[in-house]
């Protein structure tokens, strides 16, 4: 947010919560006792960055949507700067339509993440982490780990987990996602959830 | 082998359906109302009856934590807060619970809750964790309409609430401070303590944080009883635990087992051994990349629990085991780690923020074997002036991992130092 650099994205003047938004405020309000309402910062930027995806197809946070946080929850605008740049899920300038976030931490790393990131480079064209595609479709984001261990290497791509990846697959899934399809989330080697390979050892009952 | 029967998460891997009407055909929210009629003292020693130790990582028995609660009100509400932020590497056990067993956990927060005097539990998950939210999410809903929590919760005459608060984010947010200040609608700074969070913790009321596994086994304990929960494992290690086997194996996997397994059991049992068999090992992290690395020599016998580990320089963490086989480069793989707590440091204490960064930069070079041969000891020496210097455990957890690299693979630093060097020298040469 700082002028030192010229951005090259633009920041839209004003923002506001459209109604389909302003549908979920009061939920998320009611969770936080009186006087708390500071609680629903989280909350409320991603409701902001959900509804700039919904309406622009890039999911991210203008300065002016945090103004307008800022606003509704009575906090000075800096105090909700410095969340917004310190959570990570938050994206504080315009990203592609999907967004690829791919884990590199160790447990990915002995599974082959190198390759689920070699393959969507070649598949998308991306050089750099943070860039975007030619063609505005997708953004790269290296990320650390995302809590499903035993599947890796994973691929979030928006809210899904691409689990049990390899190079083919990866490839695969973007150009499927470049088609408008919505390849659906979880192994793409058809384990069920965290079972082993060839489905579960324990749990044989046929209660679990 | 642990039987099925003692199993606490029937639906581990989502099976059969998740929500209430499965998880009532799976025994949950029998008669809750029963369980809490015994009265908070009844529970809380139950509690540390059963030997239940916490199962996010640093095992602090569960039944003591919750004795530090006030036993009478102030006027200040109290606040159960679970730690479903899982981002410890290796770890993926909560994932499975939230969105195969909600319920356990849900059904768990009013028992615990009322154990400890909590007028409502906020649930921390982490923000990335989306569709497992919206399980979670439809479980409370189901909760509420069904009388299970809200007022009168369950029958019990007791008013409860459980609200699902979603993080941004930020693997500091699972250190309990952390998440207290980001619910909190703030940087996830961690607090100095004391004071503790049963004294002053969310909104500066008394507040427990407990992980998700923890929580989620607390009904099972509560209905079989103490005694079947400690007989399981070994003294002061007791029940069962869900393992995270990832990495270098034929069938990575999640396994709920006896705590104490055999580490090589758990590995061949149920994850289908070391890639290219039990001699390939090279090295196992035990319990999610914060704890020591072990070489195989170690893994052959070691058992899978608190004591045990911590007695061979190691510790259980969060159970989550990463296997890495002989093709593995281990220096990199611990300076992946050593990229990750600098990519994690908060920033807020000196020696954490330089620190991990000083960690970072120096394993980078190990890598390459770009180094002086005293600069292992220097390295070693740095991650002991980080750790225990900090406000959190996030210094520690970004010393151990380098500091467990030495104790067990000193004489391969030390070689691809020496290649390097004899690389250079060769090139200078020609």
């Amino acid at each position: 947010m700082s002028a030192e650099q010229e951005p090259d994205f633009v920041q839209p003047e004003h923002f506001a919560f459209d109604a389909e938004s302003e549908q979920a405020i009061p939920g998320i309000l009611a969770k936080y006792p009186p006087g708390r309402q500071a609680s629903a910062v989280l909350p409320l930027l991603d409701l902001a960055q959900r509804q700039m995806q919904r309406t622009t197809g890039s999911a991210w946070i203008p300065t002016a949507a945090m103004n307008v946080v800022a606003e509704r929850l009575a906090m000075p605008p800096v105090r909700v700067y410095e969340v917004a740049t310190f959570y990570l899920m938050f994206n504080l300038r315009p990203i592609g339509k999907f967004h690829l976030q791919l884990c590199t931490t160790t447990p990915c790393w002995l599974r082959g993440s190198d390759e689920v990131v070699a393959a969507c480079r070649k598949a998308t064209g991306i050089a750099g982490w943070h860039e975007t595609s030619a063609d505005g479709l997708f953004t790269m984001t290296e990320v650390e780990c995302l809590g499903g261990c035993v599947n890796a290497p994973i691929l979030q791509v928006n809210d899904d987990f691409y689990e049990d990846m390899d190079g083919p697959a990866t490839e695969r899934l973007i150009e499927a996602l470049r088609r408008g399809e919505t390849p659906p989330p979880g192994s793409a080697i058809g384990r069920q959830g965290s079972a082993p390979l060839g489905g579960p050892l324990t749990l044989l009952d046929g209660k679990g | 082998m642990l039987a099925d029967k003692d199993r606490i998460f029937t639906n581990l891997y989502g099976l059969n359906d998740w929500r209430l009407a499965g998880a009532r055909a799976r025994g949950d929210w029998d008669n809750t109302a029963a369980i809490l009629a015994r009265g908070r003292d009844h529970l809380i020693e139950e509690a540390k009856a059963s030997g239940l130790r916490g199962r996010g990582g640093a095992g602090f028995p569960t039944g003591v934590k919750w004795s530090f609660m006030p036993k009478k009100s102030d006027g200040r509400p109290a606040y159960l807060v679970v730690n479903a932020d899982e981002s410890e590497p290796g770890t993926c056990k909560d994932r499975d619970i939230i969105r195969h067993d909600p319920h356990k956990l849900l059904e768990g927060c009013l028992i615990a809750g009322f154990a400890m005097g909590a007028t409502a539990a906020y649930i921390y998950i982490r923000g990335e964790f989306y569709n497992e939210a919206r399980h979670l999410e439809a479980a409370r809903g189901e909760c509420y309409e069904a009388g299970l929590i809200g007022r009168n919760a369950a029958g019990s005459g007791y008013d409860f609430d459980v609200f699902i608060h979603r993080g941004a984010g930020a693997y500091i947010c699972g250190e309990e401070t952390g998440l207290l200040e980001s619910l909190e609608g703030k940087k996830g700074l961690p607090r100095l303590k004391p004071p503790f969070p049963a004294a002053v913790g969310l909104y500066g009321c008394p507040s427990t944080v407990n992980n998700v596994e923890t929580i989620a086994m607390v009904p099972d304990i509560m209905r079989r009883g103490a005694a079947w929960f400690s007989a399981l494992g070994r003294p002061r290690n007791s029940g069962t635990k869900v393992f995270c086997i990832s990495g270098h194996v034929e069938k990575p996997c999640n396994v709920e087992e006896e705590m104490g397994i055999p580490l090589r059991e758990l590995i061949e049992k149920y994850a289908g051994g070391v890639r290219g068999g039990w001699d390939n090992l090279l090295a196992v992290i035990p319990g999610g990349a914060s704890v020591p690395v072990l070489p195989k020599s170690i893994c052959d016998t070691v058992l899978m629990d608190f004591d045990s580990l911590a007695a061979v320089k190691s510790g259980l963490g969060t159970a989550a085991v990463i296997v890495m086989d002989r093709s593995t480069d281990v220096i990199k793989a611990i300076a992946r780690l050593s990229r990750f707590y600098k990519h994690e440091s908060c920033g807020q204490c000196t020696p954490c923020r330089e620190g991990t960064g000083w960690l970072m930069r120096v394993m980078d070079r190990l890598v390459e074997g770009r180094a002086e041969i005293e600069e292992i000891d220097i390295l070693d020496k740095v991650t002991r002036q980080i750790e225990g210097h900090t406000i959190c455990a996030l210094g520690d957890a970004a010393a151990w991992p380098v500091q467990g690299l030495i104790r067990h693979f000193r004489p391969l630093i030390e070689e691809r130092i020496s290649a390097f060097r004899q690389r250079s020298v060769s090139l200078a040469a020609e």
